[in-house]
């Protein structure tokens, strides 16, 4: 069996993520193990987006608001546990918990519910309007948030421990990095799974011809109702693992320009490709680490970057890298 | 019983009207062919039956149920197989993932599709859009049979091919007939079409305008109705 060109950059990227902490430890510089998490992180809320836009070609322009609903479940729940009060929801009170993975069913669900909410409104356009009607979903939460004073409002909400998963250390940064580290493979083999499955040639062939794929008898509409929620699962997982790792929440993680750094990541990385999302995430922390140490209008590489994988290399990163998509 | 039943058909395009009364049925087990002109309707009346561009009026029954007022993924979930006009695949799926896409279970699997067409089988893995004209048709029908339809309906399958090509794709559609699949059918070649036919039905500006078997449909019939 030849190993193709595309599965060889994957298994590179994966292993210099994962030996990027380590190496950073051995050099003494504890400070890349959490750019390598948030690279980790990123990449997973990217590979939901990459669900909905690679697969789906469904232009989100709020996967923010599944973002932040993720980060406020983990920073909602822990603020409760610390304080020791229960969350009053109406009908039921819910103890707080500073379980991760409590706060992780939390918050894949509610990014689930308000995937399926705005799903069921925003799919029924296409186009520029899909984009402009997910971008104003997203602001609504973004500021509702700012507006809800019981936490935090605009100055967000701290977690003043960050959140434990059982027999695991968190606080230790190399520990929270495997734990990030590992969702990341699981959301990758998901959507590897999802996109050789019938369900996935439905979603990729939706994309191209809505009448065509009708007339064989899929309601197209339910795909991509389907594929936007768990695209919206995954993204507020990593909202989760996000607010925990700057153990902060606030507004900014719901806002637009969260929304468009997903977007960029996946494009950068390249659209549609499993790996994509991650090559997308660690090139854009290198370039606001490396570039943002240097200039504060570091945006402005970024954006020549990104100008520069539009016009010279359509398939993102692994595109330039790998060639042209190949199947089977 | 009919299989499918229009009557008085209408359909516009906006405001302009395309359809002015179509009347055409299928029975079980039959080959139809729909006849016509450029222009005169036939493609209209096959975006009708499956709802792409909606009947305005009249009525359309399909294995005993009214189907107009339906979404076209239900109607297709009755039993249509659509073969479109332009062989339209899914460029950016692979042979095995258009076939899959579109499976539903009955006698015709991926397996079955591959006897059919062993060019597909050698094809597989290649994205739709690299293939031939001829080899796209092929998907396009091994697409629709994939859906295991009551009623596969193709619209100029053998439309610019290479004549090797269009003998093997009629060959199939002989091959169906025989084992008694019911097929509606558009298209040009008279001499493959009408052997292949238990009736015909001649549209003309929109209505129907002849129906019988295909030995009545005399050269000066085919003059007045198709020729050019």
């Amino acid at each position: 069996m030849t190993i193709s060109r595309e599965t060889a950059i994957n298994v590179t990227l994966a292993l210099v993520l994962l030996a990027m902490p380590f190496v950073a430890l051995q050099l003494g510089k504890p400070f890349y193990v959490t750019l390598a998490t948030r690279m980790a992180i990123l990449g997973l809320a990217a590979v939901g987006l990459n669900l909905a836009l690679g697969l789906g070609g469904l232009v989100s322009f709020g996967h923010a608001a599944f973002f932040g609903v993720g980060g406020y479940a983990a920073g909602i729940l822990a603020s409760h546990a610390f304080a020791g009060q229960p969350l009053n929801l109406g009908l039921f009170a819910l103890p707080g918990t500073n379980q991760m993975l409590v706060v992780w069913s939390v918050a894949v669900l509610a990014g689930g519910l308000l995937a399926a909410a705005i799903g069921m409104i925003s799919l029924r356009t296409s186009g520029v309007y899909f984009i402009m009607i997910t971008l104003a979903f997203a602001q609504m939460t973004y500021y509702f948030a700012i507006s809800w004073p019981a936490y935090g409002g605009e100055d967000g909400l701290s977690i003043t421990i960050r959140n434990v998963v059982p027999a695991i250390n968190t606080l230790i940064p190399i520990n929270y990095f495997l734990v990030c580290y590992a969702l990341l493979l699981t959301a990758l083999l998901i959507f590897a799974l999802i996109r050789g499955s019938r369900f996935g040639a439905a979603l990729q062939a939706s994309r191209q011809n809505e009448l065509r794929v009708a007339s064989i008898g899929i309601a197209p509409f339910r795909v991509r109702l389907v594929a936007f929620i768990i695209s919206g699962m995954i993204t507020a997982l990593s909202g989760a693992l996000y607010a925990d790792l700057n153990r902060f929440v606030s507004p900014s993680m719901l806002s637009w320009h969260m929304s468009g750094e997903l977007i960029i990541i996946v494009v950068l990385g390249g659209v549609g490709r499993l790996w994509g999302p991650v090559a997308g995430a660690m090139l854009f922390v290198v370039f606001e680490f490396v570039l943002g140490g240097l200039t504060e209008r570091w945006q402005f590489f970024l954006g020549v970057a990104l100008l520069a994988v539009v016009l010279f290399a359509r398939g993102g990163l692994i595109g330039f890298l790998a060639g042209r998509m190949r199947h089977g | 019983m009919s299989l499918l039943e229009i009557a008085e058909l209408e359909t516009f395009y906006g405001a302009s009207q395309a359809l002015f009364g179509v009347e055409l049925d299928v029975a079980e087990g039959e080959v139809v062919a729909l006849m016509g002109r450029n222009g005169m309707g036939k493609t209209t009346t096959i975006r009708s039956i499956l709802a792409l561009s909606p009947a305005r009026s009249g009525t359309i029954r399909f294995a005993g149920r009214e189907t107009q007022a339906m979404r076209p993924h239900l109607i297709a979930r009755l039993g249509i197989g659509l073969v479109p006009e332009g062989r339209r695949c899914f460029p950016n799926l692979t042979v095995a993932e258009n076939l899959s896409a579109a499976a539903r279970p009955g006698r015709w699997s991926l397996a079955e599709i591959n006897g059919l067409f062993p060019r597909l089988a050698e094809r597989r893995d290649q994205m739709a859009r690299t293939l031939s004209g001829g080899e796209q048709q092929m998907l396009a029908i091994g697409r629709a049979l994939m859906t295991n339809p009551r009623l596969l309906i193709l619209d100029e399958a053998t439309e610019g091919l290479a004549p090797v090509i269009r003998h093997d794709i009629w060959t199939v559609i002989r091959t169906l007939k025989a084992e008694g699949q019911s097929i509606l059918i558009v298209d040009k070649t008279l001499a493959e079409l009408l052997p292949s036919a238990d009736r015909c039905f001649v549209l003309e500006k929109g209505t129907t305008v002849w129906t019988g078997r295909p030995v009545d449909l005399t050269p000066e019939l085919q003059d007045r109705y198709l020729g050019v």
